[in-house]
């Protein structure tokens, strides 16, 4: 179908728009809302591909990003909120404390 | 029978003693080890010389002690050899030590190192014992280095005086020097011969098939040890330092026997020497220039032991210009000889500074010939002795050195004979100068310690009448004679044969020469010496300062190798250069992982642009290469 | 019985670790009985040890990773049974000199001091190429933290240095170690680590000079020779006595055994091609060494230098090939562990009363310490070759088996040997100019020295170097006896490296 590959592109689309967010933006929570984009695309494919040959295990697997999604953002949100109130700023920049 | 070992070991025995339990034990104890335990060898010594009369002019006793190491089918063994030489050498070592530590009983009486001295002592005749009785070149070679080791300890033996302990050093440094050289020669004689022992190296050399090793070269190498140990030109400069030692050991060691153990292995290994023309020409060079050189330095000194070191030095040179020529008996004749008149002087001498509580320069001596009568008989004998003076030892002895000097056929010749005779005459000079100084001028004494002469105790002087009496009929027995069978004496030219007398004539001319120029010199005292030593000052400072010979190799050899080790070695190679590329090394490495580390820069964005970039890589890759 | 000798100090440290913290003198009981009783079966071992036989003895061949072929094979044979019983000998003597030295840690110090025991011992007697690695690395752990912990001001950098240049050349000689032995896969059909069967592998030049020069660098630091010593001086001034003492007395003599057992025997043709730089470097390091030691103000940095210059004599006697020299050159071994040793006993001893080790600091010590001055002469004299001491026996040999193999070369043609041998004999002279001035500045002269009054050596210490003199008389008188037993192996050493023809030094 045209259809899935117009849908694959837009799913790489939106996996490489996440994925230059992840790189270029500063702001801690902006970045957060880029890998949520990526897992977006990702799950936009794997429905896609799931269309496309006609099985389930796809379309599965959503519901497991859905669950990882979810999890993921519940500890990561806190973690962000705590280091930026020590802080005062959400520019992941300043957090080099792991510098060799 | 174990006669020969028991002889070595007698003095270690004492060595051992004294040097455990003397401290505890007391003087007496001391004393009776010390000089017993000498004695003892002496007269084992005495035993082993008639049973080699028994055996026949040429026979030797031989002990094999133990193997000391084996390396395949061949070895080296701890062996003793007794032929007549050995007996001489030995008589003459445990002889006059055994007088001599009679006598240290009385000299060293008050010092509170009197057990470590006697040690110290017995010490010094065992590695001399084993130095003359050893059959090969490396038992010979243990003595030799012990009686270094001996001489080095008795030497510096009041240590807490540093100049005493740096004479030490100095001793024992100048004598390895000349050892490597022994060393070099005893190497070359191995390989070549397969043995060590001196008596089948003689053989060897005089078998029919030359060896393969020039005995010039080895004759030259083992010279070198011999001019190490014997104080010749240019090692000689550790003898008259040696004299900070007490007076006895200057006796012993420095007079009588350490010193002639070079003219004792020259003797032994004639077999090299008589087919080493080169190298005995160059023993009689170098041992006439010693003889002439030493000669004029005892001319200005003025401490009464300086006086008689140089002159052991210079009569030292004597018997290597004998050795030189061909003469090997006659030296020895005159190792014999000197002993007696050398010992008996510095015994003497030892007995002027007990007198005069510890003076030892001769311009505050004088008019002691009545004070201390004996010592002034004895030392006025010995002196005459020495000067050559017929019918007394030296003169039988250095009279024949001379002789042959001008007429052997191995390599004697006018120039010899005149520079010989110009040190003789020095030699009377300088020694009738000596006694005239301390003895027989007035008094220039200070007052206090003219107040404390005293004649020495009998220990001392007892010693010093047996060793003048010596010194005065010694040379009628014919020692020359008696080595002959081992030793035998150089062909002598024959046009000048029919003059031998009247060289005798000459010699004791110049002995009689000497005699009254040094009475006519010193009769008032020091002003005429003086006058003439103002008439020449450079010459005199020349004299004085013995040709500078300590100075120069202060400037050649010390400094620049102290220099070389400090600045090039340590300065240059091992820091900067070794350490330094070690150190440059481990900077490059640091400040190249210095570097790398700024990947890590702890920034979260950079971290994951370098895994995309990675994984991109990868893919691309992958993608490529199939 | 070998395997109670070498696992006994292992079994010690097993049991002093145990030992509850705090009891110092029970760790220092323990320790010093375990080594004696590993000294009791060492000369038990020498005694039996029958030098009339080749091959080794008392062997153990055990396999141990049967997929690479390495086996827990050790034994005794004519080049280790001396350094052996050297070692085990130098043992007990070490705790005994530390037992009132070493304060804090004591049962730290002593379990390492048994490690290292253990891992000499293994080196010396391992017969399996990656058994004598495993050792020959071990023993870099409890030297870097005897060193460390327990040294002087510059201690981590001395042990540092000590580590990562010892490692270097540990890592050239693992990748020479593994090429060889997959090389001699091929020829064997199977891997093995045995040193019997890959001493029979036949290499072309190019590949053992590649080889050999891996294995040397790595020995020849540890020896150490020219110029690769640098590490030494230091390691020896910051090193605590004990520290010294083995370092000196053993580990050096792990270099010149890797020579001697691996080195050489494994590449012949390449030795010998070799041999002029082995031989030139072995002069440097007599002659530079004893210049060295001259120029310095620190006790130990002298006998320090001093061992540089006494251990380029035993690769002078390795390197002539000839029996003689080659016997000479394990005798000197010896002579030096006991030699070194003893002096760096006697300093140590000297530091525990005064904590100088600086030459300008003491004098006139023959006057205020007697009995210290007696010992520390006998050794200076031991150290400078004096006859009837183990020092002339290792240096005469040395330098006769020298002059042996070079004047046969300058016959025909070849003088650098020559030249090489007179240098080396010149190096008597410097020997005693070195130690001579500093027996001169420390023992004579006024009576100096930080916290005077001093006592002199009590009961233990002079026990210790009674037992060292002792032990430097009789080999120095009668070498015959230890010579007997290494004689086999040095012949097969000489021809295996020297090829067909055998010098015994005599062109009869």
């Amino acid at each position: 179908m045209a259809d899935t590959q117009l849908l694959l592109g837009l799913s790489f689309a939106l996996f490489a728009l996440g994925l230059v967010g992840v790189m270029v933006r500063r702001n801690a929570l902006v970045m957060l809302m880029c890998m949520e984009l990526m897992l977006n695309a990702v799950i936009l494919a794997l429905v896609t591909f799931s269309l496309e040959t006609a099985t389930l295990s796809g379309a599965v697997l959503v519901f497991l990003i859905f669950v990882v999604a979810a999890a993921e953002i519940a500890i990561a949100i806190p973690i962000v909120l705590q280091l930026s109130r020590q802080r005062s700023s959400l520019d992941v920049e300043g957090y080099d404390r792991l510098k060799g | 029978m174990n006669l020969l070992t028991v002889i070595v070991l007698l003095p270690l025995a004492g060595f051992l003693l004294n040097g455990l339990l003397g401290g505890r034990l007391g003087r007496t104890f001391v004393s009776v080890v010390g000089c017993g335990l000498p004695i003892l060898a002496f007269l084992a010594t005495i035993k082993a010389v008639t049973i080699l009369q028994t055996a026949g002019p040429d026979a030797a006793l031989l002990e094999v002690a133990y193997r000391w190491a084996s390396f395949g089918d061949q070895g080296f063994d701890v062996a003793f050899y007794f032929d007549r030489l050995t007996a001489v050498m030995t008589l003459i070592i445990t002889g006059v030590g055994s007088l001599i530590h009679v006598y240290s009983t009385g000299y060293m009486k008050d010092d509170p190192g009197y057990a470590r001295y006697f040690a110290y002592l017995n010490l010094f005749l065992f590695f001399m014992l084993t130095l003359v009785l050893g059959r090969s070149l490396l038992v010979c070679f243990v003595g030799w280095e012990g009686v270094g080791l001996a001489s080095y300890l008795l030497i510096g033996f009041w240590f807490e005086d540093p100049a005493k302990a740096a004479a030490g050093k100095k001793a024992f440094i100048t004598n390895r020097v000349g050892d490597a050289g022994f060393l070099l020669g005893l190497f070359l004689l191995y390989w070549a011969l397969g043995t060590l022992n001196m008596d089948e190296i003689n053989a060897a050399f005089a078998g029919p098939v030359a060896p393969a090793v020039s005995a010039s070269l080895v004759g030259l190498l083992l010279f070198i040890g011999a001019t190490g140990k014997s104080a010749q030109i240019p090692l000689h400069v550790w003898l008259p330092d040696a004299m900070a030692g007490p007076t006895p050991v200057s006796a012993l060691i420095h007079a009588a026997t350490m010193v002639t153990a070079g003219v004792y292995l020259v003797a032994r290994l004639h077999g090299i020497y008589e087919h080493a023309p080169e190298a005995s020409q160059i023993v009689a060079v170098i041992g006439v220039l010693t003889a002439f050189f030493a000669a004029t330095i005892a001319l200005v000194q003025t401490d009464i032991k300086k006086v008689l070191a140089y002159s052991t030095v210079s009569q030292l040179g004597l018997m290597f210009l004998a050795l030189g020529v061909g003469a090997y008996g006659v030296a020895v004749f005159h190792v014999y000889t000197h002993a007696f008149f050398k010992a008996c002087l510095f015994l003497g001498a030892g007995s002027v500074i007990h007198a005069l509580g510890g003076e030892q320069d001769i311009r505050r001596m004088g008019g002691l010939w009545r004070r201390i009568p004996i010592t002034f008989g004895t030392f006025a004998v010995a002196t005459a002795a020495i000067a050559g003076i017929p019918p007394l030892a030296g003169f039988f002895s250095k009279d024949e050195i001379l002789w042959f000097a001008l007429a052997s056929e191995h390599g004697g010749s006018p120039f010899l004979w005149v520079l010989g005779s110009t040190a003789s005459l020095l030699t009377s000079f300088y020694m009738f100068r000596l006694l005239w100084l301390t003895f027989l001028t007035p008094s220039r004494m200070s007052h206090d310690t003219e107040h404390h002469v005293h004649e020495s105790p009998f220990s001392m002087t007892g010693v010093l009448v047996v060793l003048a009496l010596l010194s005065a009929i010694g040379g009628f027995f014919q020692l020359p004679h008696f080595l002959e069978p081992l030793l035998p004496m150089p062909a002598v030219s024959e046009s000048l044969e029919h003059y031998e007398h009247s060289f005798v004539f000459v010699a004791v001319a110049v002995a009689f020469l000497g005699l009254a120029t040094a009475a006519f010199m010193y009769r008032g005292g020091l002003a005429r010496g003086e006058a003439l030593a103002a008439r020449f000052p450079r010459l005199h400072r020349l004299l004085d300062g013995k040709y500078y010979v300590d100075e120069l190799y202060q400037a050649v050899l010390y400094r620049p190798l102290h220099w070389l080790s400090d600045r090039v070695f340590l300065g240059l190679g091992d820091r900067l250069l070794i350490d330094g590329s070690l150190h440059g090394l481990a900077a490059i490495t640091r400040r190249a992982s210095g570097r790398l580390s700024r990947i890590e820069n702890g920034q979260l964005q950079w971290y994951v642009a370098m895994a995309v970039i990675g994984v991109v890589g990868c893919l691309v890759w992958v993608w490529r290469n199939g | 019985m070998l395997n109670w000798l070498l696992w006994l100090p292992a079994l010690g440290m097993a049991v002093v670790t145990l030992l509850p913290r705090g009891r110092d003198s029970l760790v220092r009981s323990v320790t010093f009985g375990c080594m004696v009783l590993q000294f009791v079966i060492a000369a038990i071992l020498y005694q039996r040890f029958d030098g009339t036989v080749a091959g080794l003895q008392f062997a153990t061949d055990v396999p141990w990773i049967r997929d690479w072929g390495v086996g827990y094979r050790i034994g005794l044979d004519g080049l280790n049974v001396l350094l052996v019983s050297l070692t085990a000998f130098l043992g007990p003597l070490v705790v005994a000199g530390a037992w009132s030295a070493v304060r804090n840690d004591v049962k730290l110090f002593h379990v390492m001091v048994l490690f290292i025991q253990f891992a000499m011992l293994g080196t010396f007697l391992a017969q399996d190429l990656f058994l004598f690695y495993v050792f020959w690395e071990a023993m870099l752990i409890p030297m870097f933290l005897i060193i460390g912990l327990w040294g002087g001001e510059r201690r981590i950098y001395a042990t540092l240095k000590f580590v990562l240049y010892t490692a270097f050349g540990s890592i050239l000689m693992l990748a020479a170690l593994i090429y060889l032995v997959i090389y001699t896969h091929q020829s064997l059909g199977h891997l093995s680590f045995d040193l019997r069967l890959i001493s029979g592998a036949q290499l072309p030049l190019n590949t053992q000079l590649w080889l050999l020069s891996a294995f040397a660098i790595s020995f020849a630091i540890k020896v150490p020779m020219f110029p690769l010593h640098t590490w030494l001086p230091d390691a020896h001034v910051e090193a605590p006595t004990t520290g010294s003492v083995i370092l000196a007395g053993v580990l050096l003599k792990m270099g010149t055994y890797g020579f001697m057992k691996l080195g050489f025997p494994l590449f012949p043709e390449a030795a010998r091609a070799m041999m002029p730089v082995i031989m030139t470097l072995a002069v440097v390091s007599i002659v530079y060494g004893a210049c060295l030691a001259l120029v310095q103000t620190d006790i130990k940095k002298i006998i320090a230098y001093s061992s540089i210059s006494h251990l380029g004599y035993v690769m002078l006697g390795l390197a002539s090939l000839d029996l003689i020299g080659i016997q000479g050159a394990i005798l000197q071994m010896v002579s030096h562990g006991l030699v070194a040793g003893g002096l760096f006993l006697m300093v140590g001893m000297i530091y525990e009363r005064t904590h100088s080790r600086a030459v300008a600091d003491y004098g006139g010590l023959a006057k205020m310490l007697p009995v210290f001055s007696v010992f520390f002469t006998i050794l200076t004299l031991a150290s400078i070759g004096l006859p009837t001491t183990s020092g002339f026996a290792g240096e005469f040999m040395t330098l006769l088996g020298a002059f042996n193999a070079a004047w046969p070369a300058h016959l025909a043609g070849n003088d650098l040997p020559l030249a090489l041998a007179v240098i080396a004999v010149s190096g008597v002279v410097l020997g005693a100019l070195y130690m001579l001035w500093l027996a001169q500045r420390i023992l004579f002269g006024a009576a100096r020295a930080p916290h005077a009054p001093l006592t002199d050596l009590n009961a233990r210490e002079s026990a210790i170097l009674v037992a060292i003199v002792a032990a430097i008389f009789a080999i120095g008188l009668f070498p015959g006896g230890p010579l007997a037993k290494t004689e086999l192996a040095a012949q097969e050493f000489q021809q295996r490296v020297a090829g067909a023809t055998i010098q015994l030094g005599s062109a009869r």
